[in-house]
């Protein structure tokens, strides 16, 4: 019965994995910028949260809540100063700026508090496993799961329910026929990235509740990652980014599995390669033209 | 393009952790050389260690030991009548920095040995200056199998450790597990970008093997990896009954709580690399319960020696409790001066060959013995996670 835990592992590693894919999907959807700082917002989340915990004594609930603010706020404040003045010029000049920002966000971390790794604090939520059919389940692995899917059923809400949710989807079709239509554009972005980063900053705490070791530069690789997904479900597509994080993880672990452990991460590049090389628009790119 | 600039990041970061790790795993210290032509009533030694820089505390601990040790040899009349006199100069942790170090001691401060420096990278930074200026480098925590022989299998004549080297702790866990709980098989999980774990697991394997147990799995991380979970799902399924885990406290840390928390519940063991109360704050003290490492020293251990040893230390320095690197800088200063009692005089190539004839001398950390390879030969201390503790659990001496 070891697939079974080891598709549970997958599942827990591919709901972090999508939570950070949708940042960068929404974000690409909206005004085409694949925004590298989002790895970083998912670590200053998962900071904002250990310190919640260790230092408020919040619960884990108001923490997560917490953080998801704090990293909507931060969010919008890259968006209004870095990436509004260049909405207009090059994709290039855009993409570069991103790099910008995320190792400004990652030196200042570490010139503050230094690089040394912090250890989240155990027993925040109930860690109980259990046996099923043979596998070995932890508890924490379900309420990852169950909090990513609360995340993203809320999210398709608000998408698809919502007054913003059509703003944005609006803007994303055709940003100066939104315009015209009396949409606000500028708040309609700034929206959009304040969801996407907020969404980064709880999957930030979540990482820390799962694997505890959190520290300056640990956004880099998730970040990294969360992109493929976002590329292989397709990037803008909402959906896309779930179904391609959950993807990711489950690969990334099966390749575990059969034990080549060391090849994990060369499997998520090569998936990126092999993605771009066939189906550039992603698995939900060809029939589907809606963008968020 | 960017996301190849990423990966150069991730690549150099990942490769400053591998050095961090191994440098945390390796330390040695600098000796005391007095200076061999010295005419007066003092022997001059040099002390190049990691002060400051990212292993300051390595060469700090090295240093308080050190200073007991000669304050202890010059309050009881010194060395055949002469003090001892230490030049201490910071490396900064630095390779460059240490070499530059080791020639102001050799050429200004002409003195007869070096103790330092705690890592294995900086001492071998040294190496060729110790051999042309025919000085003792002498390193209290180098665990590295080069600092002395050099690739080609020639001896650094002027080069000597005073800690064992890493291979023989894999040895040491192999006869643990083996003989001690008495496990039929095993498997090993380790760190595939470190020479260190990489020596370690080696040694583990062929130990183990020929002590008649069987290994059931080989599985690798890479340093900064965060999941270990299928691996660990992977390991529990081939039914080891213990799992060797030679690395580092960060990834180490990580990997005790999720194999734990994957349900494997057999004994893990590693090596000096886990030594970090770090450790604890990451694997939490649970999941730490019923895992070994092996080390150079326990201020636990009922040997009259070290309980001497460790009542001197408290006394000097407030109550602390000596670390392996104090009572390894400790042994540093009298295996020198022990050979240079032997010698019976400070001329350079007698004191050399004197501590390469080092035999079965007591010391806080083992009888040393060194061998041809100027390494010693000593006792290893196995210690006990017992509720995030560090428990004294035994001394396993060198077959």
């Amino acid at each position: 019965m070891e697939w079974i835990q080891q598709i549970v592992n997958g599942i827990s590693l591919g709901s972090i994995y999508a939570l950070i894919a949708l940042g960068y999907t929404m974000v690409y959807g909206i005004i085409k910028l694949i925004n590298f700082a989002h790895g970083d917002v998912f670590m200053i989340g998962s900071f904002v949260g250990f310190f919640a915990i260790t230092g408020w004594n919040l619960g884990f609930f108001p923490a997560l809540l917490l953080s998801m603010t704090v990293c909507a706020i931060l969010g919008v404040i890259i968006e209004r100063v870095a990436y509004k003045r260049l909405r207009n010029s090059t994709r290039i000049a855009a993409l570069i700026t991103a790099i910008g920002v995320s190792l400004l966000i990652e030196y200042v971390v570490i010139y503050f508090r230094g690089a040394q790794p912090e250890a989240y604090p155990k027993e925040i939520l109930p860690a109980k496993s259990f046996e099923l059919f043979g596998a070995k389940i932890d508890s924490q692995s379900l309420y990852i799961l169950l909090i990513t899917i609360v995340l993203m059923v809320l999210l398709q809400f608000i998408v698809h329910r919502t007054k913003i949710g059509k703003a944005m989807r609006a803007v994303s079709h055709d940003q100066d026929a939104a315009q015209l239509m009396g949409i606000n554009v500028d708040t309609t972005i700034s929206a959009t990235f304040a969801i996407g980063s907020a969404l980064a900053g709880a999957a930030g705490v979540i990482f820390g509740l799962y694997y505890i070791k959190i520290d300056p530069l640990m956004g880099i690789i998730p970040g990294l990652k969360a992109f493929i997904a976002a590329v292989l479900g397709g990037i803008g597509i909402i959906p896309g980014a779930m179904v391609g994080g959950f993807i990711l993880g489950i690969v990334e672990v099966i390749v575990s599995a059969f034990g080549f452990s060391s090849w994990r991460d060369a499997a998520a590049f090569i998936i990126l390669i092999l993605i771009l090389i066939f189906r550039p628009s992603g698995i939900f790119g060809k029939n589907t033209r809606e963008k968020v | 393009m960017k996301s190849s600039i990423k990966k150069i990041l991730v690549a150099s970061t990942l490769f400053a952790g591998v050095l961090a790790g191994c440098s945390g795993g390796h330390n040695s210290s600098g000796g005391n050389s007095g200076g061999g032509d010295a005419k007066g009533d003092t022997i001059k030694i040099g002390a190049n260690l990691e002060l400051s820089g990212e292993v300051a505390s390595y060469g700090q601990s090295i240093s308080e030991g050190m200073e007991l040790a000669i304050e202890e040899i010059n309050a009881s009349g010194g060395v055949d009548g002469k003090k001892i006199k230490v030049v201490k100069v910071d490396n900064k942790s630095d390779n460059a920095e240490a070499a530059s170090a080791a020639t102001r001691l050799t050429s200004q401060e002409n003195v007869l040995a070096i103790i330092g420096a705690a890592t294995s990278g900086n001492t071998i930074a040294q190496a060729q200056i110790a051999n042309d200026t025919k000085t003792i480098l002498l390193s209290p925590s180098g665990t590295a199998p080069n600092v002395t022989e050099n690739e080609d299998g020639s001896i650094n004549e002027y080069v000597f450790r005073t800690s064992y080297i890493d291979p023989f702790q894999g040895t040491v866990a192999a006869n643990f597990a083996a003989k001690e709980l008495g496990v039929k098989t095993a498997a090993i999980y380790s760190d595939s970008a470190s020479d260190y774990a990489k020596g370690l697991a080696a040694a583990f394997k062929e130990t183990f093997q020929k002590a008649g147990g069987k290994i059931v799995a080989e599985e690798s991380y890479v340093a900064g990896d965060t999941d270990f979970r299928s691996t660990l799902t992977r390991i529990k399924s081939a039914n080891p009954e213990f799992v060797f885990i030679p690395g580092y406290y960060e990834e180490v840390g990580l990997i005790v709580k999720q194999a734990r928390e994957s349900g494997v519940t057999v004994p893990l063991m590693g090596a000096d690399g886990w030594d970090s109360p770090t450790l604890v704050d990451l694997a939490g003290k649970d999941a730490l319960n019923n895992t070994f490492i092996t080390n150079h020293y326990s201020a636990q251990d009922p040997d009259t020696k070290i309980q001497e040893f460790v009542t001197k230390f408290k006394e000097k320095y407030k109550d602390k409790s000596p670390d392996a690197f104090n009572a390894l800088g400790y042994d540093s200063v009298y295996l020198l001066v022990d050979a240079i009692k032997r010698a019976g005089s400070l001329d350079r190539e007698a004191v050399k060959d004197a501590l390469a004839e080092t035999k079965d001398i007591s010391l806080v950390t083992g009888v040393v013995t060194i061998d041809k390879k100027h390494n010693p030969i000593k006792s290893a201390t196995i210690l006990e996670y017992v509720d995030g503790e560090q428990k004294f659990k035994a001394k396993v001496d060198p077959e």
